[in-house]
C-alpha cells in the first residue's frame, strides 16, 4: 500500500506563511538543489537544457503550478490530479483519467519520468517539444479544458503568482513561455536512474539469481523495443492489441493520416512499471502478469502487427515469474519519495 | 471568424536580389490593425514582386515556446499535434451537417503528405520604387470566397469542418489563391 507522503521542509512552510503577509518576493528565503549529470551509459538529452537553464526559482514555480488546480478550467483539476508522484507520476490504477466535470478522456496516464530524454509526447508522439506538450492537457475540453489566455489571466490575478513569476523571469508580466517554461524546469528534473536495477549495472548492488534470469529473460525478448537504459526505443508499434471499439483510438495514424501507422503507440517506459499500474495506451491490463501473458499466449489481432512480434514465445511459469522480479528491480523508491517533487502544500481544491 | 499567418515575405527586385522579412504576421479579420503589416529596412531599389508564404515554415512550427504573433496563446496553435493553425475560419451555415450548423476549418500541417503551406507569389505590374522619404504600400485583396472555391468548390453539406490533416490540403489548395494585389506604389 503505497501511502500519500509529504514532507514540507519547515522552513517553506515559514517562508509562505511569511510571505503571504508580506507580498515581498525577495523575502522568500526557499531553496531547492537541483543538480544534473547525464548519467553514464545514458544518450545525450533530447531537450534543449541550455535553451532554459534550470533555476531553484523556476523549478520552485513548476512544481508549484504542477500542483495547482487553478490552471484548469473549474480550478478542481491539477496536472498532479492524473500524474501522482507515488506511482511514478501515473494515474494510481485508473485505467483513463477524470479530468473537469468528471470526463474522461480515451487514454491511460502514462508515467512522467526521464522526460529530457524523450523524443516526442503522447502515446502517438503527436507533441515533439517538453515545453509545448502541456498545452495539450490544459486545453483538452477532457482534461483541464482551459483557454491558454484565460490561464494566464488567472496567475497574473493571483496574489502571490506574480511575484514568483518575477523570481524565476525577472518579469511579473506572466506569459505563455515563462508559464510553460516554468512547468518544464519541473518535469526536467523528474528523473529516475537509481533503481536497483542502475545500481546493479553500475556494480553498486548485486542481483539474486532470479533477478538474473529475469534480466536474461528479458534482454532476449523484451529489450529489443524496451531498450536499456531507458527501457524504450521510442518507436511506434502494434503490439497486436484488440483495437477498443468504444474509444476509437488509432494511435500513430491520428497523427500521420497513414494506414500503416494504425494501432501503433509509442514504446513506453518500463522504469517503475511495478507503480504504473494499468498497463497498455488504454489501461486494460491490471497487472504485469496479464502484460507477459498477452505476448506470451499470442492472441493477438494481426492487422499491422509489429514484426518484432514473436508468436508462440512460450515462457513458462517460471520464467514469467522471473521476468516480473527483474521488472521490480526498475522501481525506483528515492524517486517515488523524493521531496523535491512532491506537491508544496496546495490544496487540491481552489473554489 | 477568420484568422491567418502570412511569413516569409520576400520582395523581388529588378537585380534578382530579393528583400526577405523575418516577421510573422498574423492576420485577424476583427482586427483592423492587424491588417497592416510593416517591413521595415526595405533596401532602395525597383521591386518586381511580392512573395509569400500562407502559414509558417517548418522550421517555427517546431521550435518550442516562441512569442509574437507565434505566441500559442493566440489560440492558433494545436495542442495535440505540434504546429501551427495556418488558417482558422469558422462560421455557421444552413448546410452544415454539424448539430450546430456551424463551419469550422482549423488548416495546418507542415509534413508531406498533409503539407498545408502555400507561396503565393504576386508580381508588380509597374515595378515599385523604395528609396528616399518616401513610405511605400503594397496593397492585397484576400477574397474570402475563393476559400471554398478556389481550386475545388467545397459543399458545406459534405465537408463542414476540417480541424485535422483530413481535407486540410483541398483547403490550403484553396487559399493558395485567395489573394490578388490591388496596388503598390
Amino acid at each position: 500500500m503505497v501511502g500519500k507522503i509529504r514532507h514540507l521542509p519547515g522552513l517553506f512552510l515559514l517562508a509562505l506563511l511569511f510571505y503571504a503577509f508580506t507580498q515581498d518576493p525577495s523575502s522568500i528565503k526557499e531553496t531547492v538543489e537541483i543538480t544534473f549529470k547525464n548519467p553514464k551509459g545514458f544518450p545525450k538529452p533530447t531537450y534543449p537544457l541550455k535553451e532554459n537553464k534550470t533555476t531553484a526559482q523556476g523549478f520552485l514555480l513548476g512544481r508549484k503550478l504542477f500542483y495547482d488546480p487553478i490552471l484548469s478550467k473549474d480550478n478542481l483539476v491539477s496536472c498532479a490530479s492524473c500524474h501522482k508522484q507515488n506511482f511514478a507520476f501515473a494515474d494510481a490504477g485508473n485505467e483513463l483519467s477524470t479530468g473537469i466535470s468528471g470526463k474522461r478522456g480515451i487514454r491511460n496516464a502514462p508515467s512522467l519520468q526521464n522526460l529530457i530524454w524523450k523524443k516526442a509526447f503522447m502515446a502517438d508522439g503527436g507533441i515533439t517539444h517538453l515545453d509545448l506538450q502541456p498545452i495539450a492537457p490544459l486545453t483538452n475540453p477532457v482534461e483541464m479544458g482551459e483557454v491558454l489566455k484565460n490561464v494566464i489571466s488567472k496567475l497574473q490575478h493571483d496574489p502571490v503568482y506574480p511575484s514568483l513569476f518575477f523570481r524565476a523571469f525577472n518579469d511579473s508580466i506572466i506569459t505563455s513561455e515563462y508559464l510553460l517554461k516554468s512547468l518544464t524546469q519541473f518535469l526536467c528534473a523528474v528523473i529516475s536512474v537509481d533503481s536497483p536495477y542502475d545500481r546493479f549495472i553500475s556494480g553498486r548492488e548485486q542481483f539474486t539469481s532470479e533477478e538474473l534470469d529475469g534480466l536474461k529473460i528479458f534482454r532476449t525478448h523484451c529489450a529489443n523495443c524496451h531498450k536499456e537504459p531507458l527501457f524504450t526505443d521510442y518507436s511506434y508499434r502494434n503490439i497486436g492489441l484488440q483495437p477498443d471499439s468504444i474509444l476509437q483510438d488509432a494511435g500513430r495514424a491520428g497523427i500521420t493520416g497513414l494506414q500503416e501507422d494504425n494501432n501503433k503507440f509509442m514504446v513506453p517506459s518500463l522504469r517503475n512499471v511495478e507503480v504504473t499500474a494499468p498497463y497498455m495506451h488504454d489501461g486494460r491490463f491490471n497487472k504485469l502478469e496479464e502484460v507477459i501473458n498477452h505476448y506470451a499466449n499470442g492472441n493477438f489481432a494481426t492487422a499491422n502487427i509489429d514484426s518484432s512480434i514473436v508468436r508462440n514465445v512460450g515462457f513458462s511459469e517460471k520464467e514469467k515469474k522471473a521476468l516480473i522480479v527483474f521488472l521490480k528491480t526498475l522501481t525506483d523508491q528515492a524517486f517515488l519519495h523524493d521531496t523535491r517533487f512532491s506537491n508544496p502544500g496546495i490544496s487540491t481544491n481552489r473554489n | 471568424m477568420l484568422k491567418y499567418y502570412i511569413s516569409n515575405i520576400h520582395l523581388k527586385r529588378k537585380d534578382g536580389k530579393e528583400y526577405i522579412s523575418k516577421e510573422y504576421f498574423l492576420v485577424d479579420e476583427d482586427e483592423i490593425n492587424s491588417k497592416t503589416l510593416s517591413l521595415s529596412k526595405v533596401p532602395d531599389g525597383e521591386y518586381t514582386a511580392i512573395s509569400f508564404i500562407v502559414g509558417i515554415d517548418s522550421l517555427h512550427n517546431c521550435k518550442g515556446i516562441q512569442k509574437g504573433a507565434l505566441d500559442p496563446v493566440k489560440g492558433m496553435f494545436w495542442a495535440w499535434n505540434t504546429g501551427y493553425i495556418f488558417l482558422k475560419m469558422e462560421g455557421k451555415s444552413p448546410q452544415s451537417i454539424t448539430s450546430g450548423k456551424s463551419l469550422e476549418y482549423h488548416i495546418g500541417g507542415f509534413q508531406q503528405p498533409h503539407n498545408c503551406i502555400r507561396t503565393v507569389t504576386l508580381p508588380f505590374s509597374i515595378p515599385l520604387k523604395v528609396g528616399g522619404e518616401k513610405e511605400n504600400k503594397i496593397i492585397l485583396k484576400s477574397d474570402l470566397s475563393k476559400l471554398f472555391s478556389g481550386h475545388t468548390t467545397i459543399d458545406f453539406s459534405k465537408l463542414s469542418t476540417v480541424t485535422n490533416i483530413f481535407g486540410a490540403t483541398t483547403i490550403a489548395d484553396n487559399y493558395a489563391t485567395m489573394f490578388s494585389l490591388v496596388e503598390a506604389k
